[in-house]
């Protein structure tokens, strides 16, 4: 008879809490290629044409950037809520909260036009998506209710809202009656990078920014030491003279201005006007991102390239392979899993054991 | 005492563990122990935090198994392989956290643990008839959530002999008692020894062992290093035995005379609190104040409000009006823990990890936990971005480890990775480093072992003495009497007048903590 245990570790470790991504990584791409030789596809080329191949043309890498950006702005404001136990699921909300504030300025005064107008839009849909992520924090500062389901819900309130807005008051008159806002003037469109070579804009930049001063801000000023400390145990932050509270309305707001500024850059940059659907799922994607980049804003840059690979690999396999573009979500699904599986190796170490007492070998 | 040892006779002893090793990991926890009880004695098992008592304990009683060694049980070789089978030889076992269910009776209580389906009114009978043979009175009705800790503790011991044990193991039976009720069990212990039963008796109070005990086994790290008969030993040669070093004895100078009037620095006027949850103590009209140069001790059974009255000091919970507490002459009941601190105060509360410290965060950063309030010009740079100054903090967490002697395995290790004892020196330092002209301490040297609880009494000692006030609140009548000028007791919520240690005596403050009046305690005490 032989048993698997799993015995915690005196201090958690820290090669694993390094290695944990990429183990998460390289089972995905297991789970993977069992996932397509079920389909019958060739597990390698299929493989390939799925995370190999979207890197190898300009264009598309200029793609990976589009995707990466919402991402990476949002996930780095979840961070900061995750970091400080507050479990903001709602970002995708914000996004849409931020998206249609943002849109206010093109869409019902499209004559205006002048450098200040990118900016208080930007501005705008940062306001738009705090206020949104205010009513959670609101609600779990002031009732004690479960910020999970409250921020989750008011997704799907966000979302046909939205709906009803670009198929209502700000359709497109002369629209055809498709469900779109008018297209954005010039002065109200976020530019490209590198006009040149393909659609990248200034959203991704604009990610680097946040994931950078984030970065800043959790690792070496007080406010970071504070988030941190409240997120792992809220006794010793009261003790520290820490506001639990305070800090859930400062988490909330810090990720609902950068879930906000994704929308209206997702907006403004890479789709130029209002839609019924303008995310992908950016803002529960972004939940995965966080965790990948293990909670830290210059891991979430990379976890973001990751995760918008997923989505190019699902567009392209559609293609190529001729399998739904639903696919990316089943790998971003796998992602997760594996993270969080991985995530045990860190504060657990696997001893196989046989019969009653005997170790017999130390794995992991 | 009417018991006899009868070990010394040629009859086989009830129990005999030979080259008893348990092996964790790297840890020797026990390494070759070899331990005897005999039928009809009180044998006491000493030894400091982490000396292995423990582990010995639980191999005999079947819920550990040992490495190798043997176990001979009325001179047969047995292997105990789990708790029901060191039940079903006659093992039976007393633990120092009881198991019960506060929302059932005693007799069910009971019942769950009976392995036949007894019904609940046989139980409660014979309940109630060993409770009246062995001094243990128990109603077998009462819901467990309404009885005192003493009463819970009859309830396991009950347990424990209906079963019709022939060893019973007490682990640190008396640390939750009052020392009247200390005084009730021993008498029940003397009765059951008289009747040949034989008991292991776990503790590192040395005056009750040499009280009770016939037989003492001597353990420290995990071997043993002597035996004896405590009867004929001193608490100081006991105490170096089990320590294995001379303990420093606490230069207790007196308080100078010469500022008698001196205001308090810390005062309560009129505290009172409802309970905050369910498990909560309400606070009843609680006064205290503490002067320049004094320690109050504040002595108390667990789960008397303690934990509540310190975080009402601390200001980790706030009060309803701004001068129900006063920190040198301020106001300070509506102003939260880290405008206190600012007032002067410090506080090291009862919980180490979790409250006093993060445990999985490094000792720099836990410093900053309570300092970056009062020491931000040291601590944080850069105005107002509050940049946590990394250079400073190792230096100040370094001047602490020397001060107070923390030995860690790391240069910065998680709070987590220090022992019990190594973190408390580190969180007493932390706050004694900024000079605390008032400083609230709970349960100061709680799990902490001899040498480093003697350290920590006399830095709070010498605190008290450079001119600062000093509360301190523990379970431990000792170490109260050992450092401070007065003694409160609290109960139920309620802290009693303070009585200056030269009028105090333990028969006393075990009345005040019982909760007798205090008028009646001192005719007592005066009849005595």
């Amino acid at each position: 008879m032989m048993r698997i245990e799993i015995v915690k570790r005196p201090q958690h470790s820290a090669l694993f809490s390094a290695l944990s991504p990429f183990i998460a990584l390289f089972l995905t791409l297991i789970a993977g290629a069992i996932l397509f030789s079920i389909l019958g596809k060739n597990p390698i080329s299929a493989l390939y044409s799925y995370f190999v191949e979207p890197l190898t043309e300009v264009w598309s890498i200029h793609e990976l950037l589009v995707k990466a950006a919402p991402l990476i702005l949002i996930a780095v404001g979840l961070s900061v809520c995750f970091l400080s136990n507050n479990w903001n699921i709602g970002a995708e909300g914000q996004l849409i909260a931020g998206g249609i504030a943002g849109s206010i300025l093109p869409v019902m005064f499209p004559d205006l036009q002048g450098w200040y107008v990118l900016p208080i839009m930007l501005l705008l849909g940062m306001a738009g998506g705090m206020a949104y992520a205010t009513i959670p924090a609101f609600l779990k500062v002031r009732f004690n209710t479960n910020e999970i389901l409250t921020s989750l819900m008011l997704v799907y309130v966000a979302q046909l809202f939205l709906d009803w807005l670009v198929r209502g008051h700000w359709r497109n008159p002369q629209g055809y009656n498709f469900p779109e806002t008018v297209q954005f003037n010039p002065s109200a469109i976020l530019p490209e990078i590198w006009m040149a070579s393909g659609r990248a804009h200034w959203g991704f930049i604009l990610a680097l920014v946040a994931a950078v001063l984030v970065w800043f801000m959790l690792s070496r000023t007080l406010n970071g030491y504070e988030i941190k400390v409240l997120g792992r145990s809220s006794r010793a932050g009261r003790f520290a003279g820490f506001s639990a509270g305070r800090l859930t309305f400062f988490a909330f707001l810090i990720s609902g201005a950068l879930a906000g500024l994704a929308g209206i850059a997702e907006v403004s940059g890479a789709v130029g006007q209002l839609r019924t659907s303008i995310s992908p799922g950016y803002g529960f994607t972004a939940i995965i991102v966080a965790f990948l980049g293990r909670l830290n804003p210059l891991g979430i840059i990379a976890a973001g390239l990751v995760l918008a690979l997923s989505y190019l690999g699902g567009e392209a396999a559609q293609i190529s392979l001729g399998i739904s573009e639903k696919s990316a979500r089943i790998f971003q699904g796998i992602i997760l899993f594996f993270v969080l599986a991985s995530d045990t190796l860190i504060y657990y170490r696997i001893r196989i054991v046989s019969r009653a007492g005997d170790a017999v070998a130390k794995g992991a | 005492m009417t018991g006899t040892t009868r070990i010394n006779g040629s009859e086989t002893p009830l129990l005999e563990a030979s080259k008893l090793t348990k092996i964790f990991g790297t840890l020797k926890a026990c390494d070759e122990i070899n331990l005897t009880i005999g039928t009809g004695e009180i044998h006491s098992l000493l030894g400091e935090n982490g000396a292995g008592k423990s582990t010995l304990v639980k191999m005999l009683f079947g819920a550990l198994q040992p490495t190798s060694g043997d176990i001979a049980w009325k001179g047969q070789s047995v292997t105990v392989s789990n708790p029901a089978m060191g039940r079903s030889l006659g093992i039976g076992m007393v633990f120092q956290h009881f198991s019960l269910f506060d929302a059932l009776t005693a007799a069910e209580n009971i019942a769950l643990s009976l392995d036949e389906k007894t019904p609940l009114d046989t139980i409660a009978a014979r309940a109630k008839e060993i409770g009246q043979t062995y001094g243990l009175p128990v109603d077998p009705e009462a819901l467990v959530g309404d009885l005192s800790v003493g009463e819970r503790q009859r309830i396991e011991i009950i347990r424990c002999l209906l079963q019709n044990p022939d060893l019973i193991i007490l682990d640190e039976p008396t640390s939750v008692l009052t020392p009247q009720e200390a005084d009730l069990l021993f008498v029940t212990l003397e009765r059951l020894r008289s009747e040949g039963k034989s008991i292991l008796y776990i503790s590192h109070r040395l005056e009750e062992v040499r009280r009770l005990c016939d037989r003492a086994t001597v353990l420290r790290h995990g071997k043993v290093v002597g035996q004896c008969d405590p009867r004929a030993e001193t608490t100081a040669s006991l105490a170096r035995m089990m320590v294995g070093s001379d303990i420093h004895i606490i230069d207790r100078h007196p308080v100078e005379a010469s500022a008698p009037a001196q205001a308090a620095l810390i005062e309560v006027k009129g505290l009172s609190q409802k309970p905050r949850g369910p498990f909560s103590v309400s606070l009843h009209d609680i006064h205290l104040a503490v002067r320049s140069g004094e320690i109050l001790g504040i002595a108390g059974v667990a789960g008397n409000g303690q934990g509540e009255l310190f975080e009402a000091i601390s200001g980790e919970v706030l009060q309803e009006r701004p001068d129900i507490i006063r920190i040198r002459g301020t106001d300070a009941g509506r102003i939260g823990i880290s405008a206190r601190r600012k007032l002067g105060a410090a506080f090291v509360p009862e919980e180490r990890l979790g409250h006093g410290a993060v445990p999985d965060m490094s000792l720099t950063n836990n410093l900053l936990l309570s300092r970056h309030s009062t020491d931000r010009k040291v601590f944080l740079t850069g105005g107002t971005l509050k940049l946590v100054a990394e250079a400073s903090l190792a230096s100040a967490a370094k001047r602490i480890v020397t001060q107070m002697d923390v030995r860690k395995s790391a240069e910065n290790p998680d709070a987590s990775a220090l022992s019990g004892g190594n973190l408390q020196k580190f969180l007493i330092g932390r706050e004694l480093d900024r000079n605390p002209s008032v400083m609230i301490v709970n349960q100061p040297t709680w799990g902490v072992d001899a040498g480093a609880a003697a350290h920590i009494r006399q830095a709070l000692v010498d605190l008290a003495r450079s001119g600062s006030a000093v509360i301190v609140i523990s379970q431990d009548l000792d170490e109260l009497f050992e450092i401070s000028d007065r003694i409160a007791a609290m109960v139920h919520g309620r802290l009693s007048e303070s009585v200056p240690i030269e009028a105090m005596s333990r028969e006393r403050v075990g009345l005040m903590m019982g909760g007798v009046d205090h008028s009646t305690a001192l005719a007592n005490a005066g009849a005595a």
